[in-house]
């Protein structure tokens, strides 16, 4: 913000917009000192790590999700297509769809790795794709096509593994979910690298105004010049590729692919990206929000586990700060605009 | 006519409106009494929607008396004025689409059975009597959707004579009806006259007015310009233009002096037709227009709502589909598909709605300004080259004179005259040969208004070909080195700006000569040739 704007705005409006930016980060700076004050051993490292490994997963999706929903759509997909990535990542982590728990399986005739790696993926950012095309081309909203993609990939994950669980993967694959790098979670090490190139792409890539301006105005961009439905699609394609990312990261953790992984976590992702500002009527948002709300979640996960506080009631903090989060945002830039 | 022949129904006295510092009514006078047809006529910008604003009860007056019935009249709100007796029918309708007619017209007040449950039957029944009285014969359980405007219109005055309505006001009803749906319509404003319903007919149409009101209330620049009467016979046109035209408004914009001769012909339109629907290809938009803009000139296109003036620039801008006709650039056929394939062919289009078309309302000034340009502003890796933009845009904010605080700035802070500056500064960033302007000064105060025209003159100067589309006729007047004027899809005259004036153009405009409204059409032909 420049000195000459600022001189153009009164004192409180000022507040008002530093709030607009910091809000959700203070609000995270607060549950901290709470839950440390609550119980001193939360701000221990070891369990500040443990949440940076906790929301990583969602919080992959959620850089993607933060790209749909920046387009005024919504992806309800994701955890049913994490599942079927997972499942496609054990298959060929694995060479074939056997469901054999062996413990030390290295040299056996798996493809390694990379190649699951890299079919989790692909399979992600293409079926992401067929939704966006289905979304731009068949003219279905985005609720509906991602809602059907929600049942039609939970279906295909079970059909592959007949139900169950693939387990056991060989140890270079497990680093991925359980290494460390230093004290760092390697999940945590990956969300963050992926954070930082997404910020990058939105905010100083051509690509990145598209989206906002895609999202802000749809018939404004096509009559700018912008190629509108490929952009949507692309988003779709982007918020696949980081299901597949997260799958690959939770199947390593987990050293198991489950038919039942990512049941509800399309709503985690959501709240995230929506916590950290980001405007569901599309064209307003940015990662580091998103950050920030994947990193209030899981805080406020933790801290209340920490607390042995139910995970029944963990539901009902999480959606009652979800909806009080969205409207304090309306009510700050009630203030704003006036 | 003497006042005391009846006593008013509606009678509004000294009404005047401000807003935020600007004056959009001052001092308005007129009466309706029941039993009458009164036209509400003037130029876009008169006071008219304002004042039909402050009778159906959507905003108050700043100051002035209405009295109706012979009470005072001060609706708080839409539901007030109908309770009243008074209401407003809308050009964008009002219906729900989903329900079916009687739903709508019993929308609130379902007729019930003995257990309190919706009586269909009753429903069904009353709603064929209602519908009957504005001459339509469907049936009152058709969906809304499944009906042509002008059926839903009827159904919407169907509604108002349920509520037992004693003023309906029309806007602009006849904007989007056929010819025979238009003689339809006015054959039941007159049966409804005889009803003893007072009617407020709000229309650009000449000729429809003066073939059906009794009286007219004429604005000007928010002040009344004038009552006339039908004494004996219709009120002829050059009555009511010369009163909406007046001669104020021609002072307001100072043509600049002629300028030098246009260059070669850049954009060449042939037999262009477009249809509003594929599946109903007898809705035509445009039916075969023929135009040339050269470089270095300003075009102006007059043309009423619904003329197909809009939709002749966006069928040149590739974002409407053109069902037959040729579009040629520098002597090249082009065909864009998209708006994206006619700016790459060097067109720009400053859309009519600003705010919808135009603006990325959460968006700050230099993304606004650099949208049509990525491609200019980035380099082969995609990223942004921020501070060529920032040049850019402060090159223009110079050359446009764009009053802002920063580039950051969101743009829903600027005034409208200084959006505009913007938008236009967009399509200046990627040198066009052809640019589109329809409406520039929309939403525009008087002083920005002056300063888009000279942008718009400076432009040509640079030997940009403009097209500028615009319902004012002051405008087109005054920035215009040739003007065509458009009705129903059609190119209907072409003359040099300096011969232009605002009789010939409306004439142009509002009359077709293959159109018989009204009897008198041919004696007021021979009264035109006479001028």
């Amino acid at each position: 913000m420049s000195v000459t704007e600022q001189s153009e705005r009164g004192g409180g409006i000022n507040f008002a917009r530093l709030l607009m930016s910091f809000g959700p980060l203070l609000f995270l700076a607060a549950l901290v000192v709470v839950f440390t004050v609550l119980k001193p051993s939360f701000i221990d490292p070891i369990n500040l790590f443990n949440i940076t490994r906790q929301i990583s997963i969602t919080g992959l999706i959620a850089l993607g999700m933060t790209f749909v929903i920046l387009t005024a759509g919504i992806d309800l997909s994701v955890g049913s297509l994490l599942a079927f990535c997972g499942m496609v990542a054990a298959v060929v982590a694995k060479g074939g769809a056997a469901n054999t728990l062996s413990l030390s399986t290295s040299g056996t005739q798996g493809y390694g790795w990379f190649a699951a790696l890299l079919a989790a993926v692909i399979v992600g950012a293409a079926a992401g794709g067929v939704q966006g095309l289905a979304i731009t081309r068949l003219k279905v909203p985005p609720f509906v096509v991602t809602l059907g993609g929600l049942t039609v990939f939970r279906g295909l994950t079970l059909t592959i593994s007949n139900g169950g669980p693939i387990s056991g993967f060989d140890a270079s694959m497990r680093w991925f979910g359980t290494g460390l790098i230093g004290p760092v979670p390697v999940p945590a090490i990956i969300f963050a690298i992926a954070a930082i190139l997404c910020h990058i792409v939105l905010r100083y890539t051509r690509y990145g105004r598209a989206v906002y301006a895609v999202g802000g105005n749809a018939e404004a961009a096509r009559l700018s010049g912008l190629r509108v439905d490929r952009i949507l699609v692309s988003v779709y394609v982007i918020v696949g590729f980081f299901a597949g990312l997260a799958a690959f990261v939770l199947s390593a953790r987990l050293n198991s692919s489950e038919a039942v992984a990512g049941i509800g976590y399309e709503l985690t992702v959501i709240s995230a990206v929506v916590i950290g500002g980001t405007s569901l009527f599309g064209g307003i948002g940015s990662v580091g929000g998103t950050v920030v709300g994947a990193a209030l979640i899981g805080v406020l996960q933790n801290g209340l586990q920490f607390n042995n506080v139910s995970s029944y009631t963990q539901s009902i903090v999480i959606g009652l700060i979800l909806i009080l989060a969205v409207a304090f945002d309306r009510w700050l830039k009630s203030r704003v605009r006036r | 006519m003497p006042v005391e022949a009846a006593p008013a129904l509606l009678a509004v006295d000294g009404v005047t409106k401000h807003f935020a510092g600007v004056t959009a009514l001052s001092d308005v006078a007129l009466d309706i009494r029941a039993g009458e047809i009164l036209g509400l006529l003037g130029e876009n910008g008169a006071g008219k929607s304002t004042l039909l604003k402050i009778l159906s009860g959507v905003m108050p007056p700043s100051s002035g008396r209405i009295t109706f019935d012979g009470a005072d009249y001060a609706p708080s709100s839409p539901q007030d004025a109908k309770r009243a007796g008074i209401v407003t029918i809308y050009q964008e309708l009002s219906l729900i689409p989903t329900l079916t007619v009687a739903e709508n017209i019993f929308i609130g007040r379902a007729p019930t059975g003995p257990l309190g449950l919706v009586s269909w039957k009753r429903m069904e029944r009353d709603s064929r009597d209602i519908i009957a009285r504005v001459g339509l014969s469907i049936d009152p359980m058709t969906p809304v959707s499944a009906l042509s405007v002008a059926e839903q219109q009827l159904v919407e005055i169907a509604r108002a004579l349920s509520l037992k309505s004693r003023l309906i006001i029309m806007d602009e009803p006849t904007s989007a009806l056929t010819e025979t749906e238009v003689q339809r319509l006015l054959s039941i404003m007159d049966r409804l006259r005889r009803d003893k319903v007072a009617i407020m007919f709000v229309t650009h149409r000449l000729e429809e007015a003066s073939a059906i009101c009794d009286r007219m209330t004429v604005l000007r620049d928010g002040r009344l310009a004038g009552h006339l009467d039908r004494q004996g016979g219709p009120i002829q046109l050059p009555r009511i233009i010369e009163k909406m035209v007046g001669r104020a408004a021609s002072e307001l914009y100072a043509r600049p002096a002629q300028r030098a001769v246009a260059g070669d012909v850049v954009l060449s339109v042939r037999a262009l037709r477009t249809v509003r629907d594929p599946e109903a290809p007898h809705a035509i938009v445009l039916d075969g227009v023929d135009i040339d803009l050269k470089a270095g000139e300003i075009l102006g296109v007059a043309g009423l709502v619904g003329s197909g003036r809009t939709e002749l620039a966006r069928a040149i801008f590739g974002a409407d589909r053109i069902a037959a006709g040729t579009i040629t650039l520098d002597g090249q056929p082009i065909a864009p598909a998209s708006p994206a394939d006619a700016i790459a062919l060097g067109i720009g289009l400053v859309p009519e709605d600003r705010k919808h078309q135009a603006i990325f309302a959460a968006l700050g000034i230099l993304p606004n300004f650099s949208v049509a340009s990525l491609g200019r502003f980035s380099n082969g890796f995609g990223f942004m080259a921020e501070r060529r933009e920032r040049d850019a845009l402060s090159g223009f904010r110079k050359m446009l004179s764009i009053r802002m605080a920063s580039a950051e700035q969101a743009i829903e802070g600027l005034s409208g005259g200084n959006q505009q500056k913007v938008i236009l500064a967009r399509w200046l960033a990627r040198d066009p040969k052809v640019l589109i302007v329809d409406e520039p000064t929309r939403g525009v105060d008087v002083g920005a208004k002056a300063e888009v025209h000279q942008i718009l003159v400076q432009l040509a100067a640079r030997g940009i070909a403009v097209m500028m589309i615009s319902s004012e006729l002051p405008e087109v007047l005054a920035v215009s080195d040739r003007i065509v004027t458009m009705r129903r899809g059609r190119i209907t005259g072409e003359m040099p700006g300096v011969e232009a004036n605002e009789e010939k153009l409306m004439e142009l405009m509002a009359l077709d000569k293959q159109d018989t409204l009204g009897q008198d059409a041919q004696g007021r032909d021979a009264e035109r040739q006479a001028r």
